[in-house]
């Protein structure tokens, strides 16, 4: 699968943002630690729920083709705690996504941080407070 | 009104703010640089973790007992205690499995149980007491378990297994509160924490309360449990915990079926190739 990936490895900006432990419902068995995808793509979905949170959002390659890439965060709570909320993302929003993918080469990943339409990125630190 | 235009192209979006239950900003939970004494015998509250919220989320197992394959952080298993710990197929900790192969009944919504609850998700903790009892209510999952400190001892037969158990409470100076439980789960839906560690239904749990000041809360959990451990061991030792504001409300968080079957169908399969393959 050739997606326009914008960058391999974790960007120089944000890497403050991902310095918490992540944590995946399912366990870490399933990743490619380490390694970093930076998408771009129209959200589809932003499920708020337990036991995690995932946002859905479409990708063109290269030849045109849409791929719909499922990734995850924790749960809500947690998310409020990262500053993210349920009204943080609606359909049709451009954003950039940076995860962390599955070994398989499914169209899946956790979220490192995410750059919404207005420019503000959110990351997986939590609030200072 | 170009420069307004201009002011409004350039403004930096807004830094991200936590809020709490009830959408509002969180408030700093500790209200001076010296706390005031702990006031006598006193645990009531909403004490979260004091590093920070995510400190009390303990996927590899408690946090001074982490499954890391260091013989240090090993439980003393009995043999039984061991043909348990390799049965149980969990999704965090040394033997960890992908999602598709666990046997983990939290990851189907059942209840965390007790010591779990402490050793898994020690999120924001409300405590309620009065002259007979302290009530804590766990933000995971919105559990409560009662602690009874009326005198009373524990139950010498056990009516029936309870995920929360039988607590009673003691005392033992003005600001530390000792609570003993029995009488937890034993069977095969209640794990000790995240990573598949065993309990019988002969569990004694030690739980230390003890309030350094009044903005400050430590809390020490000891398993005892002759069938699956040789030997009592501590699980997390002084894990601090700090006063939060009083008007904070706590976030609702629940393990809801509906919500976790499509999860599981939508992204925790798919990450673990069950699907299309």
């Amino acid at each position: 699968m050739k997606v326009k990936v914008l960058a391999l490895f974790a960007l120089a900006v944000g890497v403050s943002m991902v310095s918490v432990p992540l944590f995946a419902h399912h366990g870490n068995s399933a990743f490619d630690t380490g390694k970093r995808l930076t998408l771009k793509g129209t959200v589809t979905e932003w499920f708020w729920a337990n036991p995690h949170c995932f946002l859905k959002f479409d990708v063109k390659d290269d030849s045109g083709n849409v791929v719909n890439w499922v990734t995850e965060t924790t749960n809500g709570p947690d998310m409020i705690e990262r500053g993210w909320s349920k009204q943080t993302f609606k359909a049709g929003d451009e954003v950039t996504v940076t995860i962390e993918p599955v070994k398989n080469g499914k169209p899946v990943g956790r979220v490192i941080q995410v750059v919404l339409p207005n420019g503000q990125t959110l990351g997986m630190a939590y609030v200072k407070r | 009104m170009l420069s307004a235009l201009t002011r409004a192209q350039t403004a930096q979006p807004a830094a991200p703010v936590a809020l709490d239950g009830w959408g509002r900003p969180v408030k700093s939970p500790v209200t001076g640089p010296k706390a005031a004494p702990a006031p006598r015998r006193d645990l009531s509250g909403i004490w979260e973790p004091a590093n920070g919220p995510g400190d009390g989320i303990q996927p590899n197992g408690p946090k001074d007992m982490p499954s890391d394959g260091k013989p240090e952080h090993t439980p003393p298993y009995t043999p039984l205690g061991l043909q348990m710990q390799n049965a149980h197929k969990a999704l965090f900790g040394t033997t960890a499995v992908l999602q598709a192969l666990n046997n983990d009944p939290a990851d189907k919504c059942d209840p965390l149980g007790f010591p779990r609850a402490d050793l898994f998700q020690l999120r924001h903790t409300q405590f309620f007491q009065n002259e007979r009892q302290v009530v804590i209510l766990y933000q995971f999952e919105k559990r409560w378990r009662t602690i009874w400190t009326d005198g009373r001892e524990l139950p010498k037969e056990i009516p029936e297994s309870k995920w929360y158990g039988y607590s009673v409470g003691t005392w033992v100076d003005d600001s530390t509160l000792v609570v003993q439980t029995v009488g937890t789960m034993g069977d095969e839906r209640a794990w000790l924490d995240n990573t598949g560690r065993p309990v019988s239904d002969g569990m004694r749990v030690e739980e230390r309360f003890h309030r350094v000041d009044r903005d400050h809360l430590e809390v020490t959990v000891t398993i005892d449990d002759p069938k699956m451990y040789t030997r009592p061991w501590v699980a997390i030792n002084k894990f601090p915990m700090k006063l939060q504001s009083p008007d904070y409300d706590v976030i609702e968080m629940m393990c809801i079926p509906s919500e976790s079957e499509k999860y599981h169908r939508e992204y925790g399969d798919v990450a673990s190739e069950t699907v299309g393959k």
